[in-house]
């Protein structure tokens, strides 16, 4: 990497002498989750592996949590802060200190300066959808060139392995012994024939917590991605992939100190459905406050944000009931809505007109056939939408729910903390009263790093899904400390716990998806979405680009996510990058900087400039000037493809992002 | 422009025109085509063309109608007034008395759950209704491990498993779960509701047949939903009524492309309790070529000499059963669902199963717990032996001295299902409704009387499924879990209060009026 960056953690993996003395913990480098499991090696038999973790694990917590006393690292600590008098008065932090501090700052990385905080608002206003950029007709000519030469090779591989290949490995796919074949339709045939191609990108083990950085384990196949070993060695990589929008994920601090607490408290189940006896003052105490942090008088909540999705539908609408939902709405809504029983159709993403006309022909027509009017008509929008990047049009949308009659149920499940001043979602974000909406769904695993899912609603929607909903009423209720963590992590957005923080974490991520985004658009990437969701997808269409930029960006250890069929159209696979409050404008840097060179080298900066990365306007000449400026100097259309230097993006990059991005 | 001028220039085009086509490659050939195989007749090549242009079109066609049948045009006015006119009904209905007074009664739990519970209302109670059976929930070795876990990886994963959300300790736990079973492979879902409900879609397709037990719980219910797949039904646990289904099955598919075939049935039925018949399913499946889904939600770490589910009971060989899906949250005092079986029914399942690639992996500390506690109930398997023990004390209290209920599940079943008497019901003439407020009243009863015990929810969910299956109803039920936390004492007291608080509500003067019972 020719950029040299300040951080302690870039260090690659484990030395091997580290390797080699597995009793001695990891003193040198702070990189205290891979000497935990450096014990732990391919040939061992799993009862000695288990045993062995057993130990270093009790050791590595203690080591951890007690840092002043702890044994096992007694020698590091006492050659470092020795008896001897200190000679002079500045006493460098000891070597426990600097260890906690770094494994604390891989966590959650410290704010280098307080102009690195924005409040993201849209207030009042209709949300325009985003410019979406193409790239040159050359690309996708060869994305669809790739896709079909990939299908065509792996038809012939099929033809043939499936006559003479391993018959170990074609074993599902043919009829076997009067036995159907297992897994014989399209999808099987993308996941063996294209996915395991680039298999390697997807579902990499990791270690240790899934904060500012995230430990892979480094695995390896020697079979073409079918089986992998794990070489026992670690990487720590910078995190655009989790899900860990304020930071919460993090295994010291408020929350972790709670959540421990109620492990101790509560143990580590309900053992029992809400609806037995799994219903505990915590977790009442839990939809109270979730119920006022989104604004609404009731909540409940799941073990899962899933079967959140999936068992609620059911319970609000049936038979003769018509369920309208956006597009890209995730799977758990198709799912819940494929249960329930009623009609589905689905509207074009995020596009307004297009349900103001399929509201109307449903109104107008009734119910196929028979003519009767719509028992009641749901309309289903996610806050912001995981794969775009996009903000729904909750003003537009809203517009048309006066006119039109019909329920409202929006998933917030990465808009909750993730958007708007307060952390709220989208109705914080555009300043809309949440009562306006019918049913706010969001889940905890996001933004507030536990796990599970919460429905808002009125009182009596949520007594009725109390009642109604199978997952409340069979399924396991939530884990207390998973619970714990939803709570005191809802206490430091609000506040409560720890004033400022929360504020902070949220100011930050506003920034940080500002700063990235801008950058990235101003280098010359195709990028998705609205200015201030912290999904920033970039877009790579080939898919042989796919886990090249995986690959190249491994390499730079930042790991990130790809995203393609199914997810996505077939052409346009992207990469993700999901901002969190966790990082800090170096961090933001230092991707830039990686995007920089692997952009070069795959030839990704296709943007035209259309969708933003112009040139800043000259001195004197602001926005609303801007028509009349270009007009002067014979500058009408002319959109000029923004492809600056990274010293120039990271110069201006930080004033820039707080004007309207352009 | 005169006449002439138009024609010269007609023709000067139509020169044009022939140049420019006979400089198209291949177009000598066409016409040779034309002329040697029609006569020379372009007529007849041009009919040729058409014919061919309408079976391409009808080639590429949709097989399904398109247009939009019984479309009513109208004008935007109208809609409009159709707009204003339209009222939705209320989103929910408003609540049935029934539901807000249950509503109100539902136990809440102050601090943990154990042998002895404390409620919200001061009272501390003997809880028989958390499916603690072994007290893992207070044991502080596993208490020590999750902390550990979360001092280590923090609380949740925060990504679907795909994406970095895959944890070391997941593939521990998976790793365990698959030794402690004797299977292949296992994958571990985070939430155990919806694990078979996805399970069941990710093989089973439109065009599969799927063979079901009618007492099936309801998450099943929900994975038969969305499977698409044709279901037949066989009446519960009646093994003689599968092998005519499938041999029906057979017979109707013998001539068709040969189709998957699942049987979808549970080690231990969730609404009734008793026990499946194991080694005479696989005889069947082996004989008619199904594959077996198996349901061991309520088995797993419960029958068997060490807890690991029907195949240890009934010395079945587990990878005789193509997928065993099991629940974590149970006994096991942790949380998620998993699946265990072939490699390939493990890795097919990773990319297909909604619940696993569109949801957020299990939390670490779960999983360890998981983990944990598996490693506890195998080297402690007597702890198995003192659960059935209590078992078979409570049972002694309920079933054989009780003049009202009896017990419906298995002996080594520690969630005792007591329902009716079939003699009572007919005697006082009970409908379903009435039975369930019974039963909600010996709860309220044994509650009132120092112990938590629950019944059968959601049987109006389970039968409301879009299945047509209207010849199974749940029969409502009293739901008694016995637990290892309490003494042979305690527990024999407890069997003693619910069978006072059953008797009590049966001989109420209200729920008395239509006549002495039977017994």
């Amino acid at each position: 990497m020719p950029r040299k960056l300040s951080n302690p953690f870039a260090s690659p993996s484990m030395p091997p002498s580290e390797k080699a003395g597995e009793r001695r913990p990891s003193q040198s480098k702070g990189n205290r989750l891979a000497g935990f499991f450096s014990t732990k090696s391919k040939e061992q038999s799993p009862a000695t592996q288990t045993h062995q973790q057993g130990v270093s694990q009790q050791m590595t917590s203690t080591a951890m949590s007690l840092p002043t006393i702890s044994l096992s690292t007694a020698s590091a600590a006492g050659e470092l802060s020795s008896d001897e008098p200190p000679t002079t008065l500045f006493q460098p932090p000891s070597a426990d200190e600097t260890r906690t501090r770094q494994r604390a700052e891989a966590e959650f990385g410290p704010l280098l300066s307080p102009s690195h905080r924005y409040v993201s608002a849209h207030h009042g206003k209709r949300l325009d959808p985003p410019i979406e950029d193409e790239p040159p007709y050359y690309y996708l000519l060869t994305t669809y060139i790739s896709y079909l030469l990939l299908i065509f090779c792996g038809h012939v591989r099929d033809f043939f392995g499936k006559r003479f290949g391993d018959k170990k490995h074609y074993r599902p796919l043919k009829a076997f012994n009067g036995y159907a074949p297992l897994n014989d339709d399209f999808d099987n045939f993308y996941v063996r024939r294209l996915k395991r191609r680039l298999d390697d990108c997807f579902a990499r083990p990791t270690t240790g917590v899934p904060g500012r950085y995230i430990t892979l384990m480094d695995r390896k196949s020697d079979d073409f991605n079918r089986s992998y070993k794990l070489t026992g060695t670690y990487t720590e990589t910078l995190n655009v992939s989790s899900y860990n929008y304020l930071g919460f994920a993090q295994s010291e601090g408020p929350c972790a100190d709670a959540a421990e607490e109620c492990v101790r408290k509560y143990g580590m189940s309900f053992c029992s459905p809400r609806a037995d006896a799994g219903t505990s003052d915590l977790v009442l105490e839990v939809e109270r406050e979730v119920a006022q942090f989104v604004g609404k008088p009731a909540a409940m909540v799941f073990s899962m944000g899933f079967v959140t999705n999936a068992g609620t539908f059911p319970a609000l609408v049936s038979k003769g009931c018509l369920i309208i939902s956006d597009e890209l709405n995730h799977a758990s809504i198709r799912v819940g809505a494929r249960l329930s029983g009623a009609v589905i159709r689905s509207f074009k993403h995020n596009n307004m007109d297009d349900l103001e006309k399929k509201l109307r022909e449903a109104i107008a027509q009734g119910q196929p056939r028979t003519h009767r009017p719509w028992k009641k008509i749901l309309v289903v929008v996610e806050g912001l939408y995981s794969m775009e990047g996009t903000m729904v049009d909750l003003p537009g949308v809203l517009e048309l729910k006066r006119k039109y009659k019909f329920f409202l149920y929006m998933d917030e499940a990465h808009s909750i903390g993730a958007v708007g001043p307060n952390g709220r979602g989208v109705c914080d974000y555009f300043g809309v009263d949440p009562g306006e909406i019918d049913i706010l769904m969001g889940t905890l695993t996001k933004s507030f790093g536990a796990n599970g899912g919460y429905v808002a609603a009125e009182k009596h929607i949520i007594d009725k899904l109390r009642m109604t909903n199978p997952a409340a009423l069979l399924g396991e209720s939530p884990a207390p400390s998973v619970l714990m963590q939803i709570l005191s992590s809802l206490r430091v957005i609000t506040g409560q716990i720890a004033p400022g923080q929360g504020e902070e974490r949220l100011q930050r991520i506003a920034f940080n998806s500002r700063y990235l985004r801008l950058g990235l658009k101003r280098l010359g990437f195709i990028v998705y979405g609205h200015d201030d969701s912290p999904i920033i997808p970039i877009m790579l269409y080939n898919p042989g680009k796919m886990s090249a930029f995986s690959h190249e960006m491994l390499k730079r250890k930042i790991s990130v996510v790809l995203v393609g069929y199914p997810a996505t159209p077939l052409i346009s696979s992207r990469a993700r990058f999901c901002i969190s409050a966790a990082h800090n404008k170096e961090d933001m840097d230092r991707l830039l900087a990686a995007c920089d060179e692997v952009g070069d080298i795959l030839q990704l900066k296709f943007s035209t400039g259309v969708a933003g990365g112009q040139e800043p306007l000259p001195e004197g000449v602001t926005p609303e000037m801007e028509k009349e400026w270009r007009k002067a100097n014979g500058l009408e259309g002319v959109i000029k493809p923004p492809r600056w230097k990274l010293e120039d993006v990271i110069a201006r990059g930080v004033e820039d992002c707080k004007q309207p991005l352009r | 422009m005169d006449l002439h001028e138009v024609q010269s220039h007609l023709n000067q085009w139509l020169d044009e025109a022939v140049v420019v086509f006979q400089k198209v490659p291949g177009s000598a050939v066409l016409i040779r085509y034309v002329r040697s195989s029609y006569q020379n007749d372009p007529v007849r090549s041009a009919i040729e063309l058409v014919l061919f242009i309408f079976f391409i079109r009808y080639l590429l066609a949709p097989s399904y109608s398109t247009s939009k049948q019984n479309y009513v045009k109208l004008t935007e006015d109208e809609i409009d007034e159709l707009v204003d006119e339209w009222t939705p009904e209320p989103l929910v209905p408003a609540p049935t008395p029934a539901e807000e007074a249950e509503l109100e009664k539902l136990p809440v739990l102050v601090g943990p759950t154990g042998p002895k519970s404390k409620l919200a209302n001061g009272k501390t109670v003997t809880n028989l209704a958390s499916y603690n059976f072994y007290n893992l929930n207070a044991n502080e070795q596993i208490k020590e491990k999750a902390i550990q876990t979360l001092r280590t990886y923090g609380v949740g994963p925060c990504g679907p498993p795909q994406f970095y959300g895959t944890q070391d300790v997941h593939m521990k736990t998976e790793a365990d779960i698959a030794s402690y079973l004797g299977t292949e492979g296992c994958i571990v879902y985070s939430n155990s509701f919806a694990t078979i409900s996805s399970v069941i879609p990710a093989f089973c397709k439109r065009g599969d047949v799927i063979v079901a037990d009618r007492a099936v719980n309801c998450s099943i219910r929900r994975g038969l939903e969305i499977s698409r797949s044709s279901i037949k039904w066989y009446n519960h646990n009646d093994l003689e009524d599968l092998e005519r289904v499938m041999r029906k099955v057979v017979q109707e598919q013998a001539r068709k492309k040969l189709t998957r075939r699942f049987i979808v049935t549970e080690a231990l039925f969730e609404t009734i309790g008793d026990v499946n018949n194991l080694p005479k399913l696989i005889e069947l499946k082996e004989k008619y070529k199904f594959r077996i889904i198996l349901d061991e939600t309520w088995s797993f770490g419960v029958l068997g000499r060490t807890g690991r589910g029907l195949t240890e009971a009934q010395n079945v060989d587990p990878q005789q059963v193509d997928m065993i899906v099991g629940s974590m949250a149970g006994p096991l005092c942790a949380g998620g669902g998993f699946c265990a079986g072939s490699k390939d029914v493990v890795e097919h399942q990773r990319i297909t199963s909604a619940a696993f690639t569109f949801s957020a992996a299990l939390p670490a500390m779960l999983a360890m717990t998981a983990s944990e506690s598996l490693n506890v109930l195998q080297s402690n398997p007597e702890i198995l032996q003192q659960c059935r023990e209590n078992i078979r004390l409570m049972r002694a209290q309920l079933d054989p001295r009780s003049d009202w209920v009896m017990c419906t599940s298995a002996p080594e079943n520690p969630i005792m299902i007591l329902v009716l008497k079939p003699e009572v019901i007919k005697a006082r003439r009970l409908s379903v409704e009435d039975q369930d407020r019974l039963m909600q009243e010996c709860v309220d009863e044994a509650l009132a009387n120092g112990v938590l015990i629950s019944r059968l929810k959601g049987n109006s969910i389970t039968i409301h499924t879009s299945l047509k299956d209207g010849t199974w109803a749940v029969q409502p039920a009293l739901k008694v879990c016995v637990t290892t936390g309490l003494s042979k004492k305690d527990i024999e007291k407890a069997g003693v209060t619910i069978r006072h608080a059953i008797t009590k509500v049966m001989t109420r003067k209200t729920n008395n009026k239509l006549g002495v019972p039977a017994a």
